[in-house]
């Protein structure tokens, strides 16, 4: 058979040897360096610290974890996908396309927790409550309208990075939570591993971001600014509105929003964006802190004499042709 | 008071950040190939982070080869490291890499482009710590 002219487009294999933009590549090799799968993390020996939890503490547990496997299934199905037209280089496809597997993985993991912990008619029940819960659904729609085809390119990805870097945080709070009162070690040890990835998601995405908004006149570049923090209004108030349905019960809800705020910073911040909120209403608990990353539970500050330590040990010998980090 | 050297990648976050210090600061060139700019006296480096979860590849490249240079090295008197806390243990790791292999202090560590609390301690402190350094004879 010959071969036949069509107008049908070929899209030109991918070359990683001729890059347009050295981040794809960077961030390529962080994603699948950092590559993980729930099993790796023992979660049963979770089943007695679970077990001591109040029943409604359970619950609660249960429901955070379906709004959080809700944002990975957005993400998953249509966030990352809704992104590719947009992309500017082959290798950003297949960045986005590895972003998209891994948010399967995160919403996967949620099922692990499930199976290996709770009942299953607890669980059926919580996935019935994250369908019907208001403000679950409100923030889905929310983000879900910028993921259209025909929203402007910018801002499917300005919702992409809310959703990487702002709203899991309602929801990673309370592991972390856990985690520093010794409960469910091990099931915070696997949500330090999403977050881990959601950190580089809403940084890469942040970065393409920035980079095509270089391009546009100053009018736009207001525009989807204005935009952007509208938005990020709008999705707070429902969050402030989710968390305190969530935490009101343990009195949780001032420092849940002490962490809402820091988090809505730092997702503008990679938008290239200063923050929003004040730093006095983004102080998190230091336990908070401390769980999310255990190295960083004090604000190291040499000039002031606090933190740890002028720990500098003696100086390496350097070789200078293999100073390999 | 002596000077500010610091890398940013395309996300600008450490760009933002020394910017705001107002502070003169010479950013190092963002690609391999170009030419390390002219550093002749005495420096704080601010560095990012981008380790991956092994911590491996902290330190970028640019500034593994600025402090390669015996004689550029030997005027680096400080590190501040960025990152971001929600990469655990490697948050601003390359700060305390570059420390512990040119025997100077990390002076401070911040998340991304930094807060309002972070500029000013880090303006406030490099004040006081360049006010130290020179009472030291040389």
């Amino acid at each position: 058979m010959r071969d036949l002219p069509t107008a049908r487009a070929v899209p030109r294999a991918i070359n990683w040897n001729r890059l347009q933009d050295d981040k794809d590549l960077e961030i390529w090799n962080r994603l699948t360096v950092n590559f993980w799968l729930p099993e790796k993390v023992p979660l049963s020996n979770d089943i007695q610290s679970w077990s001591q939890l109040k029943p409604e503490e359970q619950q609660l547990t249960i429901r955070v974890f379906t709004g959080l496997t809700l944002l990975d299934t957005i993400q998953n199905t249509v966030g990352a996908p809704a992104l590719m037209p947009d992309a500017q280089t082959p290798h950003e496809e297949a960045v986005l396309t590895n972003i998209a597997f891994m948010e399967a993985v995160h919403a996967r993991s949620y099922s692990s927790v499930f199976s290996t912990l709770c009942q299953t008619a607890e669980v059926d029940e919580a996935f019935r409550w994250s369908e019907e819960n208001e403000h679950l659904q409100a923030k889905s729609r929310l983000i879900l309208d910028e993921y259209d085809a025909a929203s402007h390119p910018l801002k499917k990805k300005i919702a992409s990075v809310f959703l990487e870097s702002f709203l899991f945080y309602s929801g990673f709070y309370l592991p972390m939570h856990w985690s520093s009162r010794a409960r469910l070690t091990n099931t915070a040890d696997l949500i330090r591993l999403i977050i881990r990835d959601e950190a580089v998601h809403g940084y890469y995405i942040g970065y393409k971001y920035q980079r095509a908004l270089e391009r546009l006149d100053g009018a736009q570049q207001q525009e989807l600014k204005d935009f952007a923090f509208s938005l990020l209004f709008d999705l707070y108030d429902i969050e402030g509105r989710y968390t305190e349905s969530l935490y009101d019960g343990l009195g949780l809800t001032e420092d849940v929003k002490h962490f809402l705020h820091y988090n809505a910073n730092k997702a503008l911040q990679n938008l290239g964006y200063e923050g929003l909120f004040p730093d006095e209403v983004c102080a998190v608990n230091p336990a908070i802190m401390s769980a999310l990353s255990p190295n960083a539970d004090e604000n190291h500050d040499f000039f002031s004499g606090s933190g740890s330590s002028y720990v500098i040990g003696k100086a390496v010998a350097t070789e200078d042709e293999d100073w390999d980090f | 008071m002596a000077g500010l050297v610091y890398f940013s990648s395309g996300s600008g976050n450490t760009h933002r950040f020394a910017t705001r210090l107002g502070l003169a600061a010479t950013r190092l060139p963002l690609r391999h190939g170009e030419p390390l700019p002219q550093i002749l006296a005495p420096f704080v480096l601010i560095c990012p982070t981008y380790a991956d979860g092994q911590g491996r590849g902290a330190v970028p490249k640019q500034v593994i080869r600025l402090l390669n240079q015996p004689p550029l090295r030997a005027l680096l008197r400080g590190v501040i490291g960025a990152g971001n806390r929600n990469f655990g243990e490697t948050f601003a790791l390359a700060g305390d890499v570059i420390a512990r292999k040119c025997n100077v202090p990390v002076l401070y560590r911040f998340e991304l482009a930094g807060t309002e609390t972070d500029i000013a301690r880090v303006r406030a402190g490099l004040q006081k710590f360049w006010g130290t350094e020179c009472s030291i004879p040389a």
